[in-house]
């Protein structure tokens, strides 16, 4: 056992109202600067929907993450290094600027000096990579709750591999929100693809960074990524992600992106972790066992001998007690209700989610039965808006059973809880339907709520 | 899991990989997979050094937003870099979710204003007007002339307005441009009056000291501030008509405490950002959520049901609601807990009088008032006031009694520990079925018609026989019955042995059962029945925790008082009101200023004189943007079968005027004469102020302004907009606002009413002059299109360069703004700038003002014993000759008030002796500041010279700021318990406890400097926060027995003014969308040109819902907010419209009806329902509009195509809680209505 620290994030999906609060704080503090104009280290996107940039979760194209090749090894799917290696001066499959979006701004300007003329004065577009006049067509969250819609809906790589016949139609409409920000993978895939060492993740907290003096612009992380969260600075030439905003973390600030959630989605907290497990847990064969894979790698903080092996490992100890103390743990590992998003690109993501719950009950309602009764509550889930496939896809690598497992369990709360909100006697028996018990049941309302 | 040895890539690159760590630095793992460091970590400082700061300062936002959240702003040597929330929000409680970090994208785009290219930097004046000026000035020494020397050439007057809008702003000093809208003032209140000169900016709520620094200046001034509540239709005019009430609502913390929520046309997601996870978190705790909205709007992904009314119809699926709560709750079988609830909180057990009409047909038509009945026919003498108090049977004696809590106990000696909730022994008859004297057809008025028309309906009510008053010989006996048999006639819930059409049960589509309401909604009956049980059953079960949260989207409508009186019935009749997690959550506009009492004296310089000249906006824009001219419908028109004709050969406009000069509602400019001329006329003449008017009107050599808004001298001259962008965002019928109000071009498209239906009493003067305006004058740090059409364009500190406050009713909070930097280049704060304006006026009134007394025309006021003013609610119309014109009951009061336009400056500065001397009037209360002047001279000092001297500084905006908290109730304990000590011996109720407690607490500035304030339970709210209760409505009224403050005490379902029998809504019903085709000419919705394909031409709702990436107009031209989303303004449209006319995503677009025209890209997704298009609220014509094909001019705002349409039930006052008081009742500027053309258009497009 090696014991490592890692710092990580949950963040409730259900709770999301895709405000985009975090991306205009994070822009605001880290990337509003020339040659990161198109830079969103944190972005939000509109489910279903294209993502940003355009397509990322199609790996057929974009090539990132790993896969498992001969013998079970694993490899990056740009090709191994030795490809990489040999490839280094070729242009790496990558985005184009067009699938971010073409930043732009306006002669704002003319708003104050338009000389007498015939018109009201107006600030038009302008490229700000060419200075050209544009029609605006893209941009960083163009399709943003349109719920797909019907021109966008057949490029949205996940809608393409549930395969189902989800129609653009008014009554079918469903969407949800899936903020973004670097994964700061147990098994980075960026970390691995760069051919000048320059990134690298931190050891004491596994924060993924690029170091600004050595990166040498090859962009092999950006093609490395599968979540496309590292991006090149053309003014700088250097490549540039999201830093879990070490110098506030360093201090006990919470990230920008935390700190200023309005929906109260994200938790984060330090996770205890078994290094030497890491590369096994990523490379089963089965896809739909990756995620107990990685939940095994996860170390009970409160196991004395987790915690005499932390303290050989030289971890503090208030940083134990912070991995104590830490809701991660209880999100993904006590209450099993997060999950990692595409654990299928076998990274070892470090940012989970707890998927959407809402909106559940119309339809068993509209057949009559009665949507808050426990009996039909499950069943409910069945028919929820947001096909649970779809959900499998971002977050099981397609195991639906897990999703209808977390969803139950969510679902499960809200009707125990409803009847100590109406001065009911509380029904054990519906926690222990979804394999919680009822303090488990409480805490994670608390936690949530 | 494998067991073999998991490995990377092949062995090639393994080797690579081993041998690369000996060259680098780092530690790689065992299995090759990653590169750890630990120290020499220096590339990191870039992120380091970004991360640094100087200081952190608490601010916030003052646009037009209910979110008042409190923000921290980073400063780095001397700029500001960006912000976050804060995070220092006081605890709420055990078991509560916390209030931080609230906060929205917007606001944290904020600080990309400070430094933009859009800032306005400097002082600007359009070119042609600095031209004028400078020859005048060289002909004429006193500015005053110099402007007069301008205006009054009209020749120039058209040569500098009709270049407004079109470019051409210059820069010119600070001292010119003070001068120039000084002597503008001066100018008008010297030739035409102080009425002629207007100010407006929005909720002071967001930023109380901006605000009230540019509202004393114009009260002293004797101007009129303009109201903006009811003119954005975010005023429920339901709430006055209900709770007699302006709006108070749940804190938004308050959700958590509901367990059934239906939010219903509130998008909570997009518009309640900071306070949507109260929401999220409350469904974790077992709430059910409920979401109306005709798309699937944001916050859809939280519901457990959807209903998706067709748009406007939502009234329809209220009533059904109401239909099945009566049949299931209180028909078929008595439910105890509603049944209290009812009898002791609402109106409905009180008798209405029934009015039997020549052909024999009854109609509902009076309240029973103590001195309708005769001797010894109630249990006691009903004392003073008894034309105002209102009857009810005692179901115990069978008598008819008067129930402690009426108006009539409000005012006057008698009512004095009587004025309260408390039924003694009397156990009210909520209805007269078991103890009838027989039954009788009643005839209502229905308008679910297809096309709107009206028809009617006959449905029995139970009676009883009252005797009437005999001080005749021959008593009339009055046929009663109860509000709740009405009720159950009106929604067709039928009893055993009631004659009349009755529908058979839910499924039978009748009004207004659930079957009705599906053909008219198109929501599914069964679904309607369920959620109006389950909505019930829930309140029922959780002691009244069931919750409607509306906003906009149902509020912005014609009828949408109809609309809401359906809700406020759910929430009535369910005992929701004033419990905590229950009730009506309606957000939109309000904005509570908590410290109100002191907010209204300095901000309305009521501590140096009295009356403040207070304007109805939108009639107001309605007669001076000429909209009244293109009214040619009959004011009839929307008047009920069951009316009596009195709207006959009216017009909308001759309604507005009759509100006037009923003193009903306000009107400035008043009269066809000068205010200050009249003042020399009265003290010429000797007489009285209100005799004089009264003599002048009556002999005809003076008029109302309000009948002829075309006449020499009659329009505003000079208006000051601060804190809003009117013209590019709330100025409903923006392109009739550039043709009239500012004389320049415009898309206007409609004709002008045709002679013989330009109503009975309106001038019509063919000759009018457009470019009524001799100066706007704009305040603002950024440019909009106000700035751009202005003549003068100060430059404004941002939010995060000035001191004010916040508060709003989303939280119990009171902050601060700071200044994180100075006002950078040459901005000043809004207080600098008014403060220098006020000061220059009274420089530049010698030899032309001096001192001069003003004649003020005041409505009948809301909360004081006007109220009593005109029993019945009884319209005679002096005009016509049917009674004299009485001031304060048939005529405005009349009162002088003397300006000395010298000082206004020095009084500006300081708090004036009023304060104390006349008291500080709230919600009926007269709060004295007797030791508060003391505490606030000592805090803010005193001034030593001029007409201030001896007062507290009011001189910077902190000390204003120390002003409203010191003389407010919410803020100082001490003012809160004294308030509640004078209700005690009102109400004859304990009170005082609810803040005694806090009677040695008083929030200071500082205080709110450090966090968040939490305030104190205060009598000038309805709610309390006693004891750490989250705040809502009403709780003092049903936990203290506190009577509302309607003509019954309670809450109102029946509204007996005349006007409300004429329109058909003495009680809910429901009205469809007003039908634009009949009204306008306008396109039948749905028909298209027949083209089809790219270019064919498509009639389709145009609804106006808020803006993700805006509040108002403010960040829609923030680049963040830009990059976020499409870049410029978009219409979003339905699948199904965009294939009927050929557009895909993101073409351009053209709206264009009567009122103008939109350019737009369009947003297609299939969450849209067809039919419908959404321009998001507020996008204005400043970033990426091009020029529009159909107009050739550059293309609109969202309300380019619309306009202003004046419900007349909302002109009504002078009676008992519809009387009038400043954002509290009027008027509402609703859109929601209107249709429109939409086409695609070229693609290429010019700008």
């Amino acid at each position: 056992m090696r014991v490592m620290a890692q710092m990580s994030m949950v963040m409730n999906l259900d709770k999301c109202i895709g405000c985009h609060t975090c991306s205009v704080t994070c822009k605001q503090a880290w990337t509003n600067r020339s040659g990161t104009e198109y830079v969103w280290w944190n972005n939000v996107e509109t489910r279903p929907g294209l993502g940003y940039p355009r397509t990322y979760e199609d790996q057929e194209r974009w090539k990132g993450g790993w896969e498992l090749g001969r013998g079970g090894r694993l490899r990056l799917k740009s090709g191994g290094r030795m490809k990489k290696l040999l490839e280094i001066f070729s242009s790496p499959t990558m985005p184009s600027l067009d699938d971010y979006y073409e930043p732009w701004t306006y002669d704002y300007d003319m708003l104050v000096s338009a000389p007498l003329q015939e018109h009201t004065p107006v600030a038009r577009p302008y490229s700000l990579i060419s200075g050209e006049p544009m029609k605006i067509s893209w941009s960083a969250n163009w399709d943003d709750d349109l719920g797909g819609s019907p021109t966008h809906m057949k490029d949205d790589p996940i809608l393409a591999k549930v395969g189902e016949d989800i129609k653009a139609e008014f009554e079918e409409t469903f969407m949800f929100y899936l903020p973004r920000i670097c994964e700061h993978c147990l098994n980075p895939s960026c970390v691995s693809s760069c051919p000048s060492g320059a990134m690298y993740k931190r050891v004491e907290d596994g924060i993924v960074l690029v170091d600004q003096d050595r990166c040498r612009g090859w962009r092999q992380c950006v093609t490395g990524c599968p979540y496309k969260k590292v991006y090149f600075n053309h003014r700088t030439g250097k490549a540039e992600k999201c830093t879990f905003c070490f110098p506030r973390v360093e201090v006990g600030i919470p990230t920008v992106c935390s700190e200023t959630c309005v929906g109260r989605l994200r938790y984060i907290g330090l996770v205890l972790y078994d290094a030497d497990r890491v590369l096994e847990a990523a490379s089963v064969p089965d896809e739909h066992d990756l995620l107990a894979a990685q939940r095994e790698c996860f170390l009970d903080p409160n196991d004395p001998e987790v915690i005499e092996a932390a303290r050989e490992a030289g971890i503090p100890e208030d940083w134990i007690e912070g991995a104590q103390r830490s809701p991660i743990w209880q999100l993904i590992s006590r209450f099993e209700v997060a999950l990692p998003l595409h654990p299928e690109y076998r990274t070892m993501p470090m940012v989970w989610y707890v998927p959407p719950l809402s909106p559940i009950v119309d339809r068993v309602a509209a057949d009559g039965g009665d949507g808050e009764d426990s009996d039909t509550l499950f069943g409910a889930i069945d028919t929820m808006r947001i096909p649970m496939e779809y959900l499998a896809e971002l977050f099981t690598a397609g195991d639906v059973d897990t999703i209808q497992t977390v969803l139950n369990r969510l679902a499960a709360m809200r009707t125990y809880m409803r009847d100590i909100n109406l001065g009911r006697e509380p029904r054990g028996e519906i926690c222990e339907a979804v394999g919680m018990s009822e303090e488990d049941v409480y805490d994670m309302y608390r936690l949530l709520a | 899991m494998t067991s073999t040895d998991p490995r990377l890539d092949g062995p090639a690159s393994e080797a690579i990989l081993k041998a690369g760590r000996f060259f680098r630095r780092g530690t790689a793992s065992d299995d090759l997979r990653t590169v750890t460091i630990e120290g020499g970590r220096e590339a990191d400082v870039f992120y380091r050094d970004r991360w640094s700061h100087d200081k952190v300062v608490r601010s916030t936002h003052g646009v037009n937003c209910t979110g008042s959240c409190s923000w921290k702003v980073y400063v780095k040597e001397g700029i500001i870099t960006w912000e976050a929330q804060q995070t220092d929000y006081p605890d709420i409680g055990d078991d509560m979710p916390g209030y931080e970090p609230r906060g929205c994208p917007r606001g944290a785009a904020f600080s990309w204003y400070t430094y933009s290219p859009t800032r306005v930097r400097y002082p600007y004046i359009r070119g042609r007007l600095l031209e004028l000026w400078r020859a005048a000035r060289a002909e004429h020494a006193d500015p005053v002339d110099a402007w007069g020397s301008i205006v009054s050439d009209t020749a120039k007057t058209a040569w500098y307005k009709r270049a407004r809008g079109k470019g051409g702003l210059v820069r010119c000093r600070w001292e010119d441009a003070v001068e120039i809208a000084a002597a503008a003032h001066v100018y008008t209140a010297k030739t035409a009056g102080p009425d002629r000169v207007a100010g407006f900016s929005p909720i002071p709520a967001m930023s109380m000291a901006s605000f009230g620094a540019g509202s004393r200046f114009i009260e002293l001034f004797g101007g009129s501030m303009l109201s903006f509540y009811d003119w954005y239709a975010d005023l429920p005019v339901a709430s006055p008509q209900v709770f007699g009430d302006q709006t108070d609502v749940p804190e938004s913390a308050d959700w958590f405490n509901s367990s059934y929520l239906v939010m219903w046309g509130s998008n909570v997601p997009v518009t309640r950002t900071p306070d949507a996870h109260f929401m999220t978190e409350a469904r974790y705790k077992g709430q059910k959520v409920v979401v109306v909205s005709p798309d699937y709007a944001d916050n859809t992904k939280f519901a457990d049901e959807w209903l998706h009314p067709h748009p406007g119809t939502d009234g329809a699926l209220a009533m059904a609601m109401v239909h099945v709560v009566l049949t299931e709750f209180y028909a078929r079988r008595a439910t105890p807990e509603f049944e209290r609830y009812a009898k002791q909180y609402t109106d409905l057990p009180f008798l209405v009088t029934l009015r039997t009409r020549s052909d024999g047909s009854v109609l509902p038509h009076k309240f029973v008032t103590a001195d309708m009945v005769g001797a010894g026919v109630l249990a006691e003498d009903p004392g003073e006031n008894a034309a105002n108090k209102t009857v009810l049977l005692d179901a115990v004696t069978g008598r008819p009694v008067v129930p402690n809590g009426t108006l009539g106990h409000r005012f006057g000696e008698q009512g004095a520990g009587d004025w309260n909730l408390d039924l003694g022994e009397v156990d009210p008859a909520l209805s007269l079925l078991e103890e009838r004297e027989g039954t009788t057809e009643v005839v209502l008025p229905r308008f679910d018609t297809t096309r709107g028309d009206a028809g009617t309906i006959t449905r029995g009510v139970p009676y009883r026989t009252i005797r009437g008053r005999d001080d005749d010989d021959n008593p009339t006996d009055l046929r009663v019955t109860t509000v709740l048999d009405l009720m159950m006639a009106q929604f067709g819930v039928g009893r055993e042995g009631l004659p009349g059409d009755w529908p058979t049960g839910y499924d039978d589509p009748q009004p207004y059962t659930p079957a009705w309401q599906e053909e008219h909604t198109g929501v599914p009956a069964a679904q309607a029945e369920r959620i109006g049980r389950e909505f019930a059953r829930n309140a029922l079960e959780s002691g009244g925790r069931s919750m409607i949260l509306m906003g906009a989207g149902t509020n912005h409508w014609f009828h949408s008082d109809l609309i809401y009186r359906a809700f406020l019935a759910l929430t009535i009749l369910t005992g929701t009101q004033g419990v905590n997690g229950g009730g009506w959550a309606h957000y939109v506009g309000q904005e509570k200023v908590r410290p109100l009492t002191g907010f209204q004296q300095v901000a309305m310089g009521l501590d140096w004189s009295r009356p403040p000249r207070q304007m109805i906006a939108t009639a107001f824009f309605y007669l001076h943007t000429g909209q009244w001219k293109y009214d040619a419908y009959g004011a009839d028109t929307l008047a009920s079968p069951t009316g009596e004709n009195r709207f006959a050969a009216m017009s909308t406009p001759d309604l507005v005027a009759m509100s006037a000069r009923l003193g009903w509602m306000p009107s400035f400019p008043t009269f066809s004469a000068n205010p200050l001329d009249l003042g020399d006329e009265v003290a010429a003449a000797g007489v009285s102020a209100a005799e004089h008017v009264v003599g002048r009107i009556k002999d005809g050599s003076m008029r109302f302004a309000a009948e002829d808004p075309d006449g020499p001298g009659n329009s505003p001259k000079v208006l000051t907009v601060w804190r809003s962008n009117l013209l590019g965002s709330s100025a409903k019928g923006d392109e009739y606002f550039l043709q009239h109000l500012l004389g320049t071009d415009s898309s206007l498209r409609a004709d002008q009413a045709p002679e013989g239906h330009r109503g009975r009493d309106m001038v019509w003067r063919e000759d009018a002059e457009d470019g009524k305006l001799d100066l706007l004058a704009t305040l603002d740090f950024r440019m909009t299109s106000t700035t751009l059409f202005s003549d003068l364009v100060f430059p404004a500190a941002t939010w995060y360069e000035k001191h004010d406050l916040s508060s709003t009713d989303m939280h119990p909070f009171v902050h601060s703004f700071n200044a994180a930097i100075d006002p950078p280049w040459e901005t000043r704060t809004d207080f600098d700038t008014f403060r220098l304006l006020a000061e220059k006026v009274s420089e530049l009134s010698h030899g032309h003002l001096d001192t001069r007394t003003d004649v003020v025309a005041v409505p009948l006021a809301h909360d004081t014993p006007d109220a009593l003013a005109n029993p019945g609610g009884t319209v005679s119309d002096w005009k016509d000759g049917s009674c004299e014109p009485v001031p304060g009951r048939n005529f405005p009061k009349i009162v002088t008030v003397e300006r000395d336009y010298r000082l206004i400056g020095e009084k500006f500065g300081s708090l004036g002796p009023l304060a104390e001397k006349a008291g500080m009037p709230v919600k009926g209360l007269l709060l004295k500041p007797d030791e508060e002047i003391g505490v606030l001279r000592r805090a803010n000092g005193e001034t030593r010279t001029g007409a201030g001297r001896g007062r507290p500084r009011l001189d910077t905006d902190i000390r204003m700021c120390e002003a409203i908290l010191t003389l407010s109730g919410t803020t100082n304990g001490r003012l809160a318990t004294q308030g509640f000590e004078q209700l005690e011996v009102r109400t004859g109720r304990e009170l005082a406890d609810l803040s005694r407690g806090e009677s040695g607490k008083r929030i200071t500035f500082a205080d709110t400097q450090s966090r968040p304030q939490p305030v104190i339970t205060s009598p000038e709210w309805s709610g309390s926060e006693h004891g750490g209760r989250r705040y809502s409505a009403f709780v003092i009224n049903v936990e203290r027995l506190k009577p509302w403050h309607t003509l019954t005490g309670r809450m109102q379902f029946f509204m007996d003014h005349d006007w409300m029998a004429e329109m058909g809504e003495q009680l809910p019903v429901y009205r469809p969308p007003l039908n634009m085709h009949e009204l306008y000419g306008e396109p039948v919705l749905g028909s298209t040109d027949g083209s089809g394909g790219a270019g064919a031409a498509l009639t389709v709702r145009y609804l106006t819902p808020h803006n993700k990436w805006s509040i108002h107009s403010e960040y829609q031209d923030n680049l963040l907010m830009l990059s976020l989303s499409r870049g410029g303004p978009t219409i979003w449209m339905s699948a199904e419209d965009a294939e009927l006319i050929g557009v895909v995503d993101n073409d351009w677009v053209e709206a264009v009806n009567r009122n103008g025209v939109v350019v737009a890209r369009a947003v297609v997704s299939h969450r849209m329902p067809s039919g419908t298009v959404y321009m998001h609220h507020a996008q204005d014509r400043t970033v990426d509009v091009p020029i529009a094909e159909a107009s050739g001019k550059r293309g609109g705002i969202h309300n380019s195509a619309t306009r202003i349409l004046i419900k007349p039930s909302h002109l009504i006052g002078g009676y008992a809680h519809f009387t009038y008081a400043w954002n509290y009742i009027g008027p509402t500027g609703n859109q929601r209505d209107e249709v429109t053309v939409i086409r695609r258009r070229s693609q290429e497009v010019q700008y």
